[in-house]
């Protein structure tokens, strides 16, 4: 129920985008977010963009998955 | 898609497990809050790849799971009312209430309609200005902000016919009650939605006053093996603290925005829960300014005290005391077919998982 997809925001027209979940269009509402541009990734949860996506703490996530899994293959 | 696949990296996931397994000494019983997380735990197998002393127990965070049966037969006796469209989220539609369920209903020909958002309910009440719409807010502090949007529209709007009956909840105080059930956890992964949300503070009473570790966790099966292994170090190390995983959506003081206008909409309430029973401030009521959207307020019923199937344990599933092959419905009279527990109805909850990943 609480499900969230990560969406790209290709168009935004007032206070609605057009998002891209993996090249299907959606609708969402940006009523809960300010400062959203085209190209951020959004989670889009039951018609709205509830929160932005952090590409740089998205990445910062995988070194260290890579950095832990490394530290199994040393062990 | 991005943000997806990098986490579902099949030789990064037998590596992860295997410094799970590597760290990992004794037993750790750890709750998933979630039913997203129930849902990503059992349709990725991770139980297979972890080792036999890591329990992972379902807990309260399926909001269609928590759903008391009062909330479904008013739904239900709406329904039955004259020009009156209930436009939910298909999840509702199978629950089962004390006598009927809202499919019952449109089987027998009431005019229930799914919608994805709370919008489409908005538009359906503008364009049938003679029919009133009955919207049903159910979810947690993921969803109950879109609500408080589509409230404030309607309001903006000055649409008659538009109504929400609100069930949204609040997602701490049902983890206090089972902290402060004796059911023994060593540590919560909290739901990462609700926290993108909420952010990760309103969890910090769990370490502060229960001693119990909690992380907040994405949904892919990466982020739920690194949240395992962050509380299995946790526990080794004596240090119970809120940690964030998912912090690509998470931050500690959350969406500010979307709480702003949660609160300008709702205020908490006491909420029952399946399972629970009464919470206190566990509910989201609409306000009195927005009491001509109220469900409740503008058509109250008499509705008669709600009759739940007696062999049915979604209660103490709901809990963490117990699991669904301890339920003597379970495959038998229960299947998502043919449901009788809500834990069998959602596609997030318990029973459903286990009966269809087990």
């Amino acid at each position: 129920m609480c499900l969230s997809i990560p969406a790209r925001i290709v168009k935004i027209d007032g206070t609605t985008a057009d998002v891209s979940v993996g090249g299907a269009l959606f609708k969402a509402g940006l009523q809960l977010l300010d400062d959203v541009k085209e190209g951020d990734y959004v989670l889009l949860h039951a018609g709205f963009a509830i929160q932005k996506v952090s590409e740089k703490d998205a990445q910062e996530t995988l070194d260290i998955l890579n950095e832990l899994c490394n530290d199994s293959g040393r062990a | 898609m991005r943000f997806i696949e990098e986490y579902r990296n099949g030789d990064l996931i037998g590596r992860l497990a295997e410094t799970i397994r590597k760290t990992a000494a004794g037993n750790y019983d750890f709750m998933e809050v979630c039913g997203g997380h129930t849902a990503a735990i059992r349709r990725f197998g991770l139980t297979s790849i972890l080792p036999p002393g890591i329990n992972l127990i379902s807990g309260p965070g399926c909001p269609v799971c928590v759903t008391s049966i009062d909330f479904i037969d008013r739904l239900v006796a709406y329904s039955r009312l004259h020009d009156t469209v209930i436009a939910t989220f298909g999840d509702l539609l199978r629950v089962p209430g004390s006598q009927s369920s809202l499919e019952s209903e449109r089987s027998a020909g009431a005019d229930i309609r799914i919608v994805f958002s709370g919008f489409e309910a908005l538009r359906m009440a503008e364009s049938e200005p003679l029919k009133t719409v009955i919207f049903p807010g159910i979810g947690f502090e993921t969803t109950a902000p879109g609500t408080a949007v589509v409230i404030k529209q309607a309001a903006a709007m000055r649409l008659k016919n538009f109504l929400v009956l609100s069930a949204h909840k609040v997602m701490p105080p049902a983890m206090e009650v089972v902290a402060g059930d004796g059911a023994n956890i060593d540590g919560f992964i909290c739901p990462g939605h609700v926290a993108s949300v909420t952010g990760s503070d309103p969890y910090r009473f769990l370490p502060e006053k229960y001693k119990i570790g909690c992380v907040v966790s994405g949904f892919e099966p990466l982020d739920l093996l690194q949240s395992v292994l962050m509380l299995v170090n946790q526990k080794n190390c004596r240090k119970p603290l809120v940690e964030i995983q998912y912090s690509r959506a998470v931050t500690p003081e959350g969406n500010t925005k979307a709480q702003r206008l949660l609160c300008e909409v709702f205020e908490s309430c006491n909420a029952t829960w399946r399972g629970f029973g009464t919470i206190p401030g566990s509910g989201l009521k609409i306000r009195d300014l927005f009491a001509s959207f109220d469900a409740e307020a503008v058509i109250p019923l008499d509705l008669k005290s709600p009759a739940e199937n007696i062999s049915c344990i979604c209660g103490e599933i709901l809990r963490g005391i117990k699991k669904p092959c301890d339920c003597m419905l379970f495959r038998n009279a229960c299947t998502p077919d043919n449901p009788v527990g809500a834990c069998m109805v959602s596609s997030e909850g318990s029973c459903n998982t286990f009966f269809r990943f087990s």
